[in-house]
């Protein structure tokens, strides 16, 4: 990382990579995707957001669109998981850190312990996507009619349609934390965009990470 | 307006009343088919045909009288034969009529989730309004009866409507109208169940001492009865469901769940709001950043200066 010392922002703040481009495109994919599939899935979902199948193209295109779209997440996300599994696994600090999380929520990050790349919300979301996508693949190959209900009983038709819509409520939440997360902590959205977080923030947030980062 | 309907009882995916208030003063439908009067001609399958003009591909014989095998987007009426030999020794030939059985309570209309496309009339009739089939399937999903079929060719569901177009203008449905036997009858509900009674009292006193009326409770009743001569038996013709309902796991996925999935979803997004208004932001002050750079200079100047010690004891 030697390089990153010369990369600075345009108020002179000293950067570190936190995301590759690969990375970030590839978190955009599943992003994007997941977007789709909310807002499709939720047309189906409750009459109250019908109004959504307008959005695809009518109810037929939403019924269409939404599998093969769900398939591109899975893929996408899949890679992504991949990627930053070995950051994810979940620690002491991390134990310590969820019983403090009053002092998360107050913003009082000095009294928590020190943090590597990822924090333990940030790691229980990953470990909650990765069992979410996994369930959601397996159950809505079940309910795809077009090519594979036929070849299920009815009882596992009934039961994968309660899990895909279960789930999906537990990924919506989840999602909506990680997007808030994203807002609340400011300078986290760069990362995800240009790449880039500040020394500050590196050090602020996640300090083990920002030693790793300096070599210290 | 001319078209529109105000007999409406129900529509899939609708949360509001719909336009109801016109009660049929007679009380509900219901079609009566009679097993025991059956002689399995299938007068009623043409007629179903001839009415809704469809015409199922021609399949092949397997050894039975089924015919076609099973109910398709292009037959909503089948005529499924049993041999069944009663504990006398003796061959019964058990035939029923399959088709919806259009329930009181409708597991299709329950589970669909485009609005409008299931609906329920006042008189008792569930029907499908195919233009707004999404063709995703989650009727057949909700059945207890496995009845809806979904076309491979538009995607859309099909089943017996139960002539709902002739029943609007005082027309028997069309198998009623054909039956060569009389074993399948049209009228309230109330007439029906009367008529049901005194034919199972007929049944009775010719030996068949557990001839009833199907009209499972289960689903609320339904607005097509069978008269059963064997009605503590129903699975005997065909595999009739003994006490169908709609499914428990029909019921979690498409009862108050949803609603509270919605508040749910609704309230982890004010949460957020909340807590940002309150809370406010996490920042990172310029203080903070010039400690991270002290921090990183310290590091460097340290790993610098123990390169060089190396150089010199090198």
């Amino acid at each position: 990382m030697k390089h990153d010392s010369e990369l600075r922002d345009v108020k002179g703040h000293r950067l570190i990579v936190r995301y590759t481009p690969n990375e970030r495109t590839n978190h955009w994919i599943t992003a994007i995707t997941f977007v789709l599939l909310a807002l499709s899935g939720l047309a189906m979902f409750h009459p109250s957001m019908a109004w959504l199948y307008a959005v695809f193209g009518g109810g037929q295109w939403t019924r269409i669109l939404h599998p093969f779209v769900g398939c591109v997440m899975f893929i996408s996300f899949m890679i992504l998981a991949l990627r930053f599994w070995h950051h994810n696994y979940l620690d002491k600090n991390d134990v310590q850190w969820m019983k403090q999380m009053n002092d998360v929520l107050t913003n009082r990050e000095d009294r928590l312990p020190e943090i590597g790349k990822y924090n333990a919300g940030q790691k229980l979301l990953f470990f909650v996507m990765v069992a979410s996508l996994v369930l959601l693949l397996v159950s809505g190959i079940v309910i795809w009619r077009r090519y594979f209900a036929f070849y299920f009983p009815i009882t596992v038709i009934r039961l994968a349609s309660v899990v895909h819509a279960a789930t999906a409520f537990v990924l919506i939440v989840s999602i909506i934390v990680h997007i808030y997360a994203a807002l609340w902590v400011k300078g986290s959205i760069g990362a995800m965009t240009r790449g880039t977080v500040t020394y500050g923030w590196a050090r602020k947030h996640h300090p083990r990470w920002f030693r790793e980062m300096i070599g210290k | 307006m001319a078209l529109q309907s105000l007999d409406i009882k129900r529509l899939s995916a609708t949360t509001v009343p719909q336009t109801q208030i016109r009660e049929p003063v007679t009380g509900t439908v219901a079609k009566l088919i009679d097993v025991s009067k059956c002689i399995g001609c299938k007068a009623c399958q043409t007629a179903c045909m001839e009415w809704n003009d469809l015409r199922d591909d021609i399949g092949h014989t397997t050894g039975i009288y089924d015919n076609p095998r099973d109910l398709t987007e292009h037959s909503w009426t089948v005529m499924r034969f049993t041999e069944y030999e009663n504990p006398k020794g003796d061959l019964e030939w058990l035939i029923r009529k399959d088709g919806c059985m259009h329930c009181e309570d409708p597991g299709c209309l329950k589970a669909c989730p485009s609005p409008g496309a299931i609906i329920q009339y006042t008189n008792g009739i569930v029907d499908f309004h195919e233009e707004n089939c999404i063709g995703c399937g989650y009727c057949i999903t909700g059945c207890p009866f496995n009845i809806p079929r979904l076309s491979k060719e538009d995607h859309r569901v099909y089943k017996c409507t139960l002539c709902s177009d002739r029943v609007a203008v005082g027309q028997e449905p069309a198998c009623v109208k054909t039956c060569p036997t009389g074993a399948i009858m049209f009228g309230t509900k109330v007439d029906m169940q009367q008529q049901a009674a005194d034919r199972v009292e007929d049944l009775k006193e010719r030996g068949f001492a557990n001839a009833g009326l199907y009209d499972p409770a289960g689903v609320g009743g339904t607005h097509v009865m069978y008269v059963l001569h064997h009605a503590d038996q129903p699975e005997l013709y065909h595999g009739l469901a003994k006490d169908p309902h709609i499914s428990p796991l029909v019921s979690i996925w498409k009862g108050v769940t949803k609603p509270l999935a919605m508040i749910g979803i609704a309230l982890a997004a004010f949460a957020g709001f909340f807590h940002y208004t309150r809370v406010g932001p996490n920042e990172v002050s310029e203080e903070d950043e010039l400690e991270a750079h002290r921090e990183a200079e310290e590091v460097q100047r340290r790993r610098e200066g123990g390169q060089e010690r190396t150089d010199e004891t090198r």
